[in-house]
């Protein structure tokens, strides 16, 4: 029998149902392999006991013929997620020993729906950053090594970055991601996995730390295009607790998912092709048209005019959003409270907030605040406000003429930890692709496409019209058909 | 607009985030590289466009008016509001005093 721990979402579920195995020897061997993976530092906490507990309902379920969309399954959950009585630090010390009363609208729906919890994945601090070098309790790993002997360690990409480590170690077969500037594709692009940010509103927001609210939103991580449709489902949906949810109803993506992409048309953004980028992603991103067509699909050139403004725009708008939504953290209601001998009340608030916010935190606090300072608002937020609606607009001018737009999604493969730590701005140039449907509001999603010359993964992604997830998981599944990768990184942890 | 150290310690004032000197130091060179990048949205014609507010359009919708209609969001949950607070005091978040 395969080991269980390489088996997919719908694997599991399917040979669960089957009773092939049980689900608590499934939840076993994942319990295992998170145990025995301590070296790459993606979960902050451990949760076997509440893999086991869902198991056991699993396959108590399995038997009296009341079986769950996902018994059997464990799964890893972000840190940003709130669960009830379990740890949720948002990967900051100003979160510290922080235990919620009340459990996040997406993981209870996953829970509902019969997952059981690995883990409280490791992210960057506030889940600001790409690389997962801003987190407070350490660098996560990346289970991929370069080629050439070096041994460096590599980025997982951020912010979901004990995520994408964690599936692509075989840590747990799925695990939930939030993406507010590429926060779920780029890790997946960085470990050879696959991920999806649905259209804004499409998983409620209620119980996940907030960071930009405009911008946040959950979706899945997992190996493959059918295991993103199945996790979708049960996380998605209306919920009357937050004000941006989408009152519509949750499609059935697993099972309308098709590859044959004949009388579709995929936009290829010119702007996207920038001057002086490694020729291999060009060379992946030419690979995948190819499949694109081999699948059936037109291709077409599309302008997306206002691309290179999509960066600066988000380093506002995220920012300030931030800075606002941050205001919370005072030492009063809960978290950290750092108080001076003989501080009052303000002098608290500065020391809690000066101990509890790592270094980028505080960056993008302070930007967001000098942004929508007096005298500064019109200048830069509101600026930034307008050049959005050119950034969405460009995208439904384009959308005329096409049903989906393939990019790639990181302008390199995965680096070394350290290697852009010095440098903020080459830090946020990382996700020059996967903002632009952030700011849209767009569906969009990365897979793997290829190996480079270093033997890393590279992702391409798949950016749809709002609500058209089915159209984004569809021509994802045609290029993971095409590209075959089943590479994986080699166990040394 | 290049922004001065006085500036850095004026907007970490406002973010009620303690800083020394030396960090004010550094965050200046950050900050104005960081401004510096973003200043280049000025260039983007953008008359008559109206700043977006929602990027998927969504009304806003009202509950019915009805008392802790979600038991989770309603009222009497004193203790469970209360379980994370750094200093709670008869039943209330405690603060260091502010009136002498």
């Amino acid at each position: 029998m395969t080991e269980l721990t390489n088996l997919t979402v719908a694997e599991i579920r399917d040979g669960h149902r089957a009773g092939d195995f049980s689900a608590v020897e499934v939840a076993e061997a994942f319990n295992a392999n998170v145990a025995g993976a301590k070296a790459l530092n993606a979960f902050i906490v451990e949760t076997p006991e509440h893999a086991i507990a869902a198991a056991k309902q699993a396959d108590a379920d399995r038997a009296a013929g009341t079986l769950k969309p996902l018994s059997g399954v464990p799964i890893g959950m972000k840190d940003l997620f709130a669960t009830n009585g379990v740890q949720t630090t948002a990967a900051s010390h100003m979160l510290e020993g922080f235990v919620p009363r009340y459990e996040s609208t997406v993981s209870q729906k996953l829970w509902d729906a019969g997952c059981g919890m690995l883990g409280k994945l490791n992210l960057d601090q506030f889940a600001m950053g790409s690389s997962n070098e801003t987190s407070h309790f350490g660098n996560v790993i990346s289970p991929w090594k370069r080629n050439d002997g070096s041994n460096a360690a590599l980025a997982p990409g951020g912010s979901s970055g004990g995520s994408s480590s964690a599936i692509a170690a075989r840590l747990c077969p799925a695990a939930t991601g939030t993406d507010t500037g590429g926060s779920i594709r780029q890790p997946a692009a960085f470990t050879g996995i696959s991920g999806i940010k649905p259209t804004y509103g499409r998983c409620s927001r209620w119980g996940i730390v907030a960071f930009a609210s405009s911008l946040d939103q959950a979706g899945p991580m997992a190996r493959d295009v059918r295991d993103c449709a199945i996790m979708l489902e049960n996380m998605a949906g209306f919920d009357p607790k937050d004000a941006t949810s989408l009152d519509m109803p949750v499609p059935n993506w697993e099972a309308a998912l098709s590859s044959d992409l004949k009388g579709k048309t995929v936009g290829i953004p010119k702007e996207y092709r920038l001057e002086g980028i490694d020729p291999e992603i060009d060379a992946m991103w030419d690979a995948g048209i190819a499949m694109l067509k081999d699948a059936g699909a037109a291709v077409v050139e599309i302008s997306l005019p206002h691309t290179k403004y999509a960066l600066p725009t988000y380093y506002i708008i995220a920012p300030a959003e931030a800075s606002s939504n941050l205001a919370r953290y005072d030492g009063v209601r809960y978290g950290l409270r750092d108080l001076p001998q003989g501080a009052g009340l303000q002098d608290m608030y500065a020391a809690t907030r000066a101990d509890g916010f790592g270094p980028e935190v505080k960056r993008r606090i302070m930007i967001g605040t000098y942004v929508l300072s007096a005298g500064f608002y019109d200048a830069y937020y509101t600026q930034a406000q307008k050049v959005r609606t050119l950034i969405a607009r460009d995208f439904e001018a384009a959308f005329a003429s096409c049903d989906v737009i393939l990019a790639p999604t990181a302008p390199s493969a995965a680096f070394g930890l350290g290697e852009k730590m010095a440098d903020p701005l080459a830090m946020y140039l990382n996700d020059v692709f996967a903002v632009p449907a952030s700011l849209a509001g767009l569906p969009a999603m990365s897979v793997p496409a290829a190996l480079n010359r270093e033997g890393l993964p590279l992702g391409l992604q798949i950016i749809g019209k709002a609500f058209d997830e089915q159209g984004v998981l569809n021509a994802g599944l045609a290029i993971e058909e095409r590209a075959g990768f089943t590479a994986r990184a080699e166990k040394w942890w | 607009m290049a922004i001065d150290q006085a500036t850095v310690r004026k907007i970490a004032s406002l973010a009620r985030i303690a800083i020394s000197d030396a960090e004010a130091a550094a965050m200046e060179g950050e900050l104005n590289g960081i401004l510096g990048w973003v200043e280049q949205l000025g260039e983007v014609d953008v008359t008559g466009v109206e700043p977006m507010t929602a990027v998927i359009p969504n009304k806003l919708r009202l509950r019915d008016d009805v008392i802790d209609a979600d038991p989770m969001t309603g009222g009497n949950r004193r203790d469970d509001i209360l379980a994370n607070a750094p200093a709670p005091q008869h039943g209330f978040f405690g603060v260091p005093k502010v009136i002498e």
